[in-house]
This record gives structure tokens, sequence and C-alpha cells, in this order.
């Protein structure tokens, strides 16, 4: 599906945000895969709480990063969203 | 060597089972309960998989619930922060034993179901099962836990695809692995009785595409394919000694489970050496790592970043020398012992049970106990 800026991601139920102090990087964990994230790819997720819309979290990093960053976010979610990795309310 | 970091670990903690399956990946030669690692040897073994990079645990077998300490070693892996997964025929799984495992920190159980009917499931896993897993199921859903459904599909069971998916929809699984069946261990042993027919393969995955859109964003639907049906082989745990380690019962260490086929290799043990030293310098491990090990027609192929030249356990098995193509492939000429064994697929399935102690195996043998 479609994500849009009106979008409410949460992470899988399954799927558990880590920093692994081995790697000094933050890695999705889910059954049976690992996928690991970048600091930005991290950024995003830490603020999928099933509350905050894509725009909303696209306000928050916008304010940190000084940068319009709504369409790689919405991007970088539906792509997760393909893999299931996130789910949408 | 690779640079790389293996992200997991599956830990066969022992080999004792209830069930006895005839497509089970163990070896013909299991060892007993004697030989199996201690409790802190596969709590020493887990800290240095962390520290090695190993994000994801599988606690498996055999029957992982067969050892008394399941509990004290999850709670281990938890604090070392694994992500950790028991893999259980579910027999044995009381209320008592899936709360403390919940407690200690056990994120996500993995059931295995043998088929959507009971009478058939029960003579495929040699014992009456089918209305243990209904009833464990409910219980993971009730705890909480994140929930995986696995069934092995072979020719018995294959026609039935769409009722073992709806079965475990029903479970509330939150994950459905389709697994056809991969001819290692006593799967390779049965293989006759197992391998299904073409038209089978062809129905079973138009159900299972169906399925996986039906179901998208409430039961994630993975489908193993059966790889002698493919025209190129599986790209094996990404590679030899990439990203992947399984240990055995008595602690023996193996890029894969299928490993034990390739009896050339000699595997070390983790009582003898730390992990590390294993991942890093022992032969086995760096025997088909990258591509230097490749013959024709693997490499000057630009299929070998895609797949790494298959299965070595597969290649040595069915060939007799592990840096051979793996003979699913369809642009070597070994792959005629492929098209030989799918012609052996048919008529009623004979079983050879999987046992620990060889004797009674062939005493056993196409009868359910």
């Amino acid at each position: 599906m479609a994500l849009t800026p009106a979008s409410i991601p949460s992470l899988w139920r399954l799927a558990r945000l880590n920093f692994d102090p081995v790697r000094q990087q933050h890695v999705l964990l889910y059954p049976e895969g690992a996928m690991m994230l970048n600091e930005s790819g991290a950024a995003i997720l830490e603020l999928c709480d099933g509350q905050r819309s894509i725009s909303e979290i696209a306000k928050i990093l916008d304010e940190r990063y000084h940068c319009d960053v709504l369409a790689d976010v919405t991007e970088y979610l539906s792509q997760l969203e393909e893999k299931e990795y996130i789910r949408v309310g | 060597m690779s640079g790389n970091r293996p992200t997991t670990l599956l830990a066969e903690l022992t080999y004792r089972c209830p069930l006895h399956c005839p497509y089970c990946s163990n070896p013909l030669a299991m060892t007993g309960a004697e030989a199996e690692l201690t409790t802190e040897q596969w709590m020493r073994v887990f800290s240095e998989a962390r520290e090695l990079g190993v994000l994801q645990l599988g606690l498996s077998g055999g029957e992982p619930l067969a050892r008394k300490d399941l509990e004290v070693l999850a709670d281990h892996a938890h604090r070392t922060g694994l992500y950790t997964t028991l893999v259980t025929s579910a027999v044995g799984l009381t209320r008592d034993r899936a709360t403390a495992l919940r407690d200690a920190g056990l994120e996500h159980i993995q059931i295995s179901i043998q088929d959507s009917d009971p009478g058939t499931a029960d003579r495929i896993a040699g014992m009456r099962a089918a209305h243990i897993k209904q009833e464990a199921a409910a219980l993971v859903r009730e705890l909480g836990f994140a929930f995986s459904i696995n069934a092995v599909l072979h020719r018995a069971n294959l026609d039935r695809i769409g009722e073992i998916i709806e079965l475990a929809g029903s479970l509330g699984a939150d994950r459905l692995e389709l697994a056809n069946t991969q001819y290692y261990g006593w799967a390779f042993e049965n293989r006759r009785a197992l391998m299904p027919t073409r038209d089978q393969v062809e129905r079973a995955q138009a159900v299972a595409d169906d399925a996986m859109r039906r179901y998208r964003g409430r039961m994630q639907i993975i489908y193993v394919l059966p790889d002698y049906y493919e025209a190129y082989p599986k790209p094996c745990y990404g590679g030899w000694g990439n990203n992947y380690l399984v240990i055995t019962p008595s602690g023996q260490t193996l890029p894969c489970h299928g490993a034990t086929h390739i009896t050339t290799l000699r595997f070390d043990n983790v009582r003898d050496h730390s992990l590390d030293w294993i991942w890093r310098e022992s032969a086995a491990f760096q025997a088909y790592r990258g591509d230097e090990w490749m013959k024709e027609p693997c490499r000057s192929c630009p299929r070998k970043a895609v797949d790494f030249g298959g299965c070595r356990c597969q290649a040595f098995a069915l060939t007799g020398d592990a840096t051979n193509t793996d003979p699913v492939c369809t642009l070597t000429p070994l792959r005629s012992v492929i098209d030989r064994a799918l012609e052996e697929a048919t008529g009623e399935p004979d079983y050879r049970y999987r046992y620990i102690h060889l004797e009674s195996a062939r005493n056993q043998s196409g009868a359910l106990p």
C-alpha cells in the first residue's frame, strides 16, 4: 500500500530496534533476520511509535537536520512497509 | 579470510526428540545426552557469539525442550542481547515452561506442524502430536510471544498446502514458513519417499503465491522453494562461512547444518577453541569462503555473486566433490543426477523414521510406534 504523510507507521510486532555495540551500528531485528541501519534510518525508526504520522516524524527530523526530509522519510518507510517490517494505521 | 561477522547462530542443543520425522535435517549418526555440551559451555558459547557479532540465536535440536536447562540458556541469551527463537515441536511446552521462557526473555517461538490432517501429521511425526501443537499454539499466543509455524512440505502433504496455510492462519501465527524439503540428513536418506512430483510443485506454488497476497499484513508467509525443481541453486546462507553458523549438541561447529555430509572436512569443536577462532581461522570455515575454490562453470559465471555456486553440502553429497557446482544448476552437466532423482518421485512413501540409534531405526522403519 502507498504511504502518505498522514500514514501512522509502527514497527512490526515481531521487530525490535537495537543498537549493536559490536558493530557500533543500529540494527532492526526480527525473526530469522537482521537489517543493518545507517544513522538516518535509525533516527526515522526510533520515531515510529504508532502515534506520530509520517509528516510529524519528518517535522522532528527537519528541525534536527535543518532540511526538508518528508519525501525521503516517506520513501524509506514505504520500502520497509513493502518488506512488512513496518505497519501503518 | 573474510572480514564478515556472522549474524545467526543455530544452536542444536540436543538430538533427543520425541518425534521421528523422516525429513529431519539432523545427521543419521546422532549423539546422545551424554555427549551434549553443559549449561556452562553453552552459556560461554552464546556470550562469544554475541561478541563475534551474532544477532539471531535459534535454540533448536532435536527437541530443545528435552534440555532441562533451556530456561537458563534462554535467560543468558537474552542478557547478552541476542534475539532468540525457540525452534520446537511443542511437545513438552507446558504452561509452566512457556511462562518461564517468556520471563527469561525468549522472544520468538517457532512450532512445527506436520500436516493439516491430524492423522497424516501423526503418521509423518511417528507420534500422536497434532493435538499437542494446537494447544501449544494457543498458549504461545496468550503469552504474547512472536509466533511462527514451520511446515516441511513433501509428496504426502504438498497437495494440502492450502489447508496447511489456513490452519496456520487459524492458529494465529505471525509468520508461516512453508519449507519444501531440503535433502540433508534423514531427508536425504528418505528422498525417494519425500520427493514431490512436478505437477504438485506447480500447483503448490500457485496456492502459496495467492495466500501470500491474501495474508499480507496479517501473517507473513515464507515459501522455501523445492530446489531440485529450480533451474539455479539456492544461495545457501549467503555463501559458506559468510553470516551463519551451527553448533551441534556435542559442540562441533559447522558453516551450515548439512555440512556433516562433507566427510573430507574436519569441523572444530567449541570445547577446544573459541568461537572467534573457529569462525576466522579454522580450516573448515575457510574452505569454501569467497570464490577462490570455484571451478567452472561457476568461476566465470556472473551468477556466482548471486548464488555462490549453491550448496557445498549438496555438491558433495551428490557428486562426491564439494568444489563442484551444486548439481541443481542447469548450467552444469552434473544436473543429470538431480534429473534422475526427480524421476523417483512416485508411489506410496515408505519412510525410514528418525531414531538416535540406528538399530532401532531399522527395526521400526515404516511402523507407527
